[in-house]
């Protein structure tokens, strides 16, 4: 377990070391991937084993602890993130190096902090662990947005260290002490910690202060941070606000309600009803927000507000189909939406165009990359046989079982908006009629370690379709009594 | 034989180390002799806190009281020096910050003032460092007015030393003077009615006798002087004036001793007359002290940081930050329970290590650069990385990101403050952080995202003698936010002490 | 009358706020030193004043005197003075300081050379 946490961190120090050569560098920064995807591949035989025990890593305070223990959903986030870190360090490679951009080794070394810290994040025993290790992928991923250091950088910079700070120290921060006062426990149980431990009201705003207080799961109106973190390199925003830092706030979500509310409580008392309209909301209102947009990244960032309450909207729902398609949709999305993410930075290497408007005929020209592009955006969509058909239903399914049919029409509208800020995109590029644009160059493919990785993933979602009841089978210990 | 003087010495050494002091000459002598007093001092309060308390004793027991009557001239008629769990903590916080720093002073100082009053400042240094500890250890109100009024006339002195690098620090110095000087004469009145009440001046003696007391007018006027001549000492809103001016223009280090120790032994003073002399029945039930010191700690963070956002210079920023801080402790104090106290003792010592540690490295960019505006830090996380890399580890100390030792007093605060339902005080705390991170952010972005100034280009490291002590207590504050088992169960110990006492 | 008994705690306290206000209202910086001197010797007179026992002597055993008034106050107003001498000594010095840095000790003169 000790593994998981030390691979990234003693990567990121060879990487620091490695500055003055770029190849070696670079091969550290996948060996350490590897290395990483591995370790944690190894942890699935321990899981299943019972009873585990928390590795305990110091006392913080008396009382506290840094913990970390295994259990399904964790696994599954911690698996996704360095499977996908894996394919993320061959696209920076790619990407950076085309761009020539500057301060690479800084770059890399953030990056493999981050997923420490999301390591820390997914095997998380209690808050406390979840808190400290959410709070270093913050600092970690400040100089991974401020990257360019422009003035936009750096606003985009304060931005999102005041968004999420804000958030996490003025919400998050005060939810959890106050969590330790009712109970005198931190620790992720099942069936949860505060049942028939304070009254309803005092439980509703724990809750708000809860969904709140997560500033990285962006719900509405906390989600302003993520368009204006876009302002970074394109694997960035692809592993990190598709994958790494926006999974982890819904992660974070997902485990307050299974763990330290427990579904029961919330079903039986509907303490969250609130909180599905407000994802609902999120859902609506971001997905209106993507149509408007023409830069390309910032549509797909408005995108990812909407599709993240969609997890929050599973947990919400509280019961088992609901929280088993929130956490599906965590696996699908990142697949999904990491594949987008990757075009629009190979678009960008390639072409060196943003905006949708300007993308006519890049289907042609690249024609590997907007294939792919479909294929993301229909998992995104939720149509077969793509994965994240199989979210979206389960979702469905988890409505109607909470009598929510508001919430089915809801997701059902946003599968039509998606439909309408999603294939636009791919129709313009095939079959766009109208003089090309090619400012004068031609255009061909990105260089093969951008384009190889999006392939991947698009290869993914596919795979994913067909691999759902296994991945449903994982997940199901999360409902069970 | 030393053993049992320990108490004495701690205060003696230092004392007789500064008065020989101006007879040596120039060079490095007088830092020597100063580095080795408090060094001296330091180590002995190491062994009185393992004397005294109870948590490093196997098997933990309750804290022990040691009494050390001057002279032999028993208690209550002579003045004792009292050493329980309380002031053992507090102790060692003003101790180990003069070790370091003094350590760290000898370019400093150097840099700062001409040669030949560098012995006069290592000697009114010496001088405010015994004032301090004797302040901490007394056990008698009148001697406490003396050692105050000791120590204060070296800071005086010490501030208006900044005048080689800044003439503004006469003004803060004359500033500081008139209001400490008014601050203590408030004190010095409210001793005077406590002795008019009871005719004692020992501290254990007053708390037996003031018991029947507490509806005498004259006990409660005395509080009230007492209290608003503690405020000025501590610089708690609104009293806190003088601070910006006298923190801001002295010398580094003078600044790095008053943040970070002078205004907590003005708080300790206080917590002691609160709880051990008149009582927590007669200070919180029967007096509304707290809600009144809730409105002031609130206004000072608020205040305290929003106005530390709009400096221009960083010592200045970091001085109305130590106001902020200040209200943070005196937060804890209101709050009068077991987390509240813990977290306000617990950040006395965090703060200290922080605050100081930061104004360390503003001593070192002073030093390279000769001034400490913001602006002209542009650029310098390249030029010098461990000074800014310490700097920006502290400021996310102040800011209380976990894994530092801010959060640590944090986590206490806003536990008691939800212990005893106050939410929007919780929430205050909170608040507080949410501007620090404003603040210390606006520096760290300067430091490292604006291109290098022209009076920075050629800038380098500082030496390893400035950067290693500052680093010392930076990394301590780091230390302690990993594991704060040690600080943060002497915090606790001296809490339950405190309240178990009325 | 019991008011005018109490004459010495009047006379302390005029005297307080005649220093404080000193303090506060003189623009000359060595008025409002002279302030603080009077500030302080208003504390002083209140300790020596709580001394006096009614009907006592002086304390020096001398007999047939049976009750002697508290030297106690006498001893801790010595140092206290002690205290405010060194202040003004301190003080006096950083006058002179600012009057060589500025070349007077008007307040708002200073504060005007400051502004500039």
């Amino acid at each position: 377990m000790a593994f998981v946490l030390v691979i990234p961190i003693i990567g990121a120090l060879c990487i620091a070391l490695l500055r003055r050569r770029p190849d070696y560098r670079d091969a550290a920064s996948v060996i350490t991937a590897v290395c990483l995807f591995g370790a944690v591949l190894s942890l699935i035989a321990q899981l299943g084993v019972k009873p585990f025990q928390a590795w305990v890593l110091f006392e913080l305070l008396p009382g506290l602890r840094l913990a970390f223990s295994l259990e399904p959903l964790g696994m599954l986030f911690a698996l996704l993130a360095s499977g996908l870190w894996v394919v993320t360090s061959i696209y920076a490679i790619g990407y950076m190096r085309a761009h020539h951009e500057e301060h690479q080794t800084r770059f890399y070394v953030c990056f493999a902090l981050t997923i420490a810290a999301a390591m820390g994040i997914a095997f998380a025993d209690n808050l406390l662990t979840l808190f400290i290790f959410y709070e270093v992928m913050t600092l970690a991923t400040y100089p991974l947005v401020t990257h360019h250091g422009t003035e936009r950088a750096v606003m985009a910079g304060r931005l999102y260290l005041g968004y999420l700070f804000a958030t996490s120290i003025g919400l998050l921060l005060f939810a959890i002490i106050w969590t330790w006062t009712l109970t005198s426990s931190l620790d992720f149980r099942s069936g949860g910690i505060l049942a028939g431990k304070a009254e309803n009201p005092t439980l509703l705003i724990l809750l708000a202060l809860y969904a709140f207080g997560i500033g990285k799961a962006a719900l509405m109106p906390f989600h302003r941070w993520l368009p204006a973190a876009m302002v970074a390199p394109a694997p960035v925003s692809a592993l990190l606000h598709a994958v790494a830092v926006v999974k982890a706030g819904v992660f974070c979500v997902m485990k307050v309600v299974l763990y330290v509310f427990g579904i029961d409580l919330l079903h039986d008392t509907g303490l969250s009803v609130w909180l599905m309209y407000v994802a609902a909301a999120t859902i609506v209102i971001a997905s209106l927000i993507a149509l408007a947009q023409d830069d390309l990244k910032a549509r797909l960032a408005y995108s990812t507000v909407s599709q993240l309450s969609y997890i929050i909207l599973g947990a919400a729902l509280a019961n088992a189909a609901g929280v088993l398609g929130g956490s599906m949709h965590i696996l699908m999305h990142a697949f999904g939406k990491i594949t987008l993410f990757f075009c629009a930075g190979a678009i960008a290497v390639a072409s060196h165009k943003t905006k949708v408007s300007e993308m006519a005929h890049i289907g042609r020209q690249m024609p590997i990359t907007m294939s792919a592009f479909l294929i993301g955006s229909l998992s995104i969509i939720g149509l077969p046989p793509l994965g994240g058909s199989w979210s979206k239903w389960y979702l469905i399914l988890g409505a109607v079982d909470a009598a929510q049919m508001p919430l089915v029409a809801v997701l059902l509208v946003s599968s039509l908006l998606s439909i309408a800020y999603l294939l636009p995109v791919v129709g313009r590029a095939f079959f766009a009629s109208g003089p090309e644009q090619s400012h004068g160059h031609e255009i061909h493919e990105a260089p093969l370690p951008c384009v190889l990785p999006l392939c991947v993933t698009s290869a993914g979602c596919l795979f994913l379709f067909f691999f759902a009841g296994e991945v449903y089978e994982f997940l199901a210990p999360l409902v069970q009594r | 034989m030393i053993r049992n003087h320990l108490p004495a010495l701690i205060v003696i050494v230092p004392l007789l180390v500064a008065l020989v002091m101006p007879v040596l000459g120039r060079g490095d002598k007088p830092w020597l002799l100063a580095t080795l007093a408090s060094w001296a001092s330091f180590a002995m309060t190491i062994v009185l806190q393992v004397q005294v308390s109870g948590l490093l004793r196997n098997p933990a027991a309750t804290p022990a009281i040691i009494s050390y009557p001057i002279g032999n001239w028993q208690v209550p008629w002579g003045i004792e020096f009292r050493v329980d769990a309380l002031n053992a903590f507090i102790l060692l916080v003003v101790a180990m910050i003069s070790a370091v720093v003094t350590f760290y002073a000898r370019l400093s100082v150097a840099h700062a003032i001409p040669p030949e009053r560098v012995r006069f400042f290592y000697s009114a240094w010496l001088l405010f460092i015994s004032g301090l500890l004797g302040v901490t250890m007394s056990g008698d109100v009148f001697n406490v007015y003396v050692l105050i009024e000791i120590s204060a006339l070296a800071s005086y002195t010490l501030v208006a030393m900044g005048r080689y690098q800044n003439r503004k620090a006469l003004q803060g110095s004359i500033n500081y003077l008139v209001l400490g000087t008014i601050g203590a004469g408030f004190f010095l009145i409210g001793v005077g009615y406590l002795y008019s009440v009871t005719g004692t001046l020992n501290m254990a003696d007053l708390s037996t006798r003031l018991e029947p007391l507490h509806d005498n007018r004259a006990v409660i006027t005395a509080f009230a002087f007492l209290l608003v001549g503690l405020s000025v000492k501590m610089a708690l809103f609104p009293l806190h004036g003088w601070l910006p001016d006298a923190h801001g223009y002295a010398p580094p280090i003078v600044s790095a001793l008053l943040s970070g120790v002078a205004i907590k032994v003005g708080a300790y003073i206080m917590f002691r007359l609160a709880f051990t002399v008149l009582g927590v029945e007669f200070t919180f039930a029967k007096l509304p002290t707290g809600p009144v010191i809730w409105l002031f700690a609130t206004l000072a963070i608020l205040v305290g940081s929003y106005t530390a956002i709009q400096q221009t210079s960083l010592k200045r920023l970091l001085a109305y930050s130590s106001v902020a801080q200040i209200g943070y402790i005196a937060l804890g104090f209101s709050l009068a329970n077991e987390n509240g106290l813990t977290g306000a003792l617990v950040h006395i010592f965090n703060h200290a290590l922080m605050k100081s540690g930061l104004f360390l490295v503003a001593g070192i960019i002073a030093y390279r650069l000769g001034e400490s505006e913001i602006g002209a830090l542009a650029g310098l996380g390249r030029k010098m990385p461990f000074t800014m890399a310490a700097l920006t580890a502290g400021g996310l100390g102040l800011i209380g990101v976990p894994l530092t030792s801010g959060f640590v007093s944090k986590w206490y605060l806003v536990s008691g403050a939800i212990d005893r339902g106050l939410f929007p005080l919780a929430f205050v705390v909170l608040v507080g952080s949410m501007l620090a991170v404003i603040y210390v952010w606006k520096v760290v972005e300067i430091v490292y995202f604006r291109p290098a100034s022209d009076s920075a280009a050629k800038v380098t490291e500082a030496p390893w003698s400035l950067v290693f002590p500052a680093w010392i207590l930076v990394g301590a504050s780091l230390y302690f936010g990993i594991d704060a088992s040690l600080s943060s169960g002497l915090a606790q110990e001296a809490a339950r002490f405190l309240l178990s006492q009325s | 009358m019991p008011f005018f008994e109490l004459y010495n705690y009047w006379i302390f306290i005029l005297l307080m706020m005649i220093g404080l206000y000193t303090i506060i209202a003189s623009p000359n910086l060595v008025k409002k030193i002279i302030g603080l001197s009077v500030f302080q010797t208003a504390i002083f007179l209140f300790f020596i004043s709580l001394s006096k026992v009614a009907e006592g002597t002086v304390p020096v055993t001398v007999p047939p005197a049976e009750v002697y008034s508290n030297p106690l106050p006498h001893a801790l107003v010595l140092t206290a003075i002690v205290v405010s001498v060194s202040t003004m000594a301190v003080a006096l010095a950083i006058l002179m300081n600012i009057k060589q840095a500025y070349g007077t000790v008007e307040e708002d003169e200073v504060d005007q050379a400051e502004a500039h």
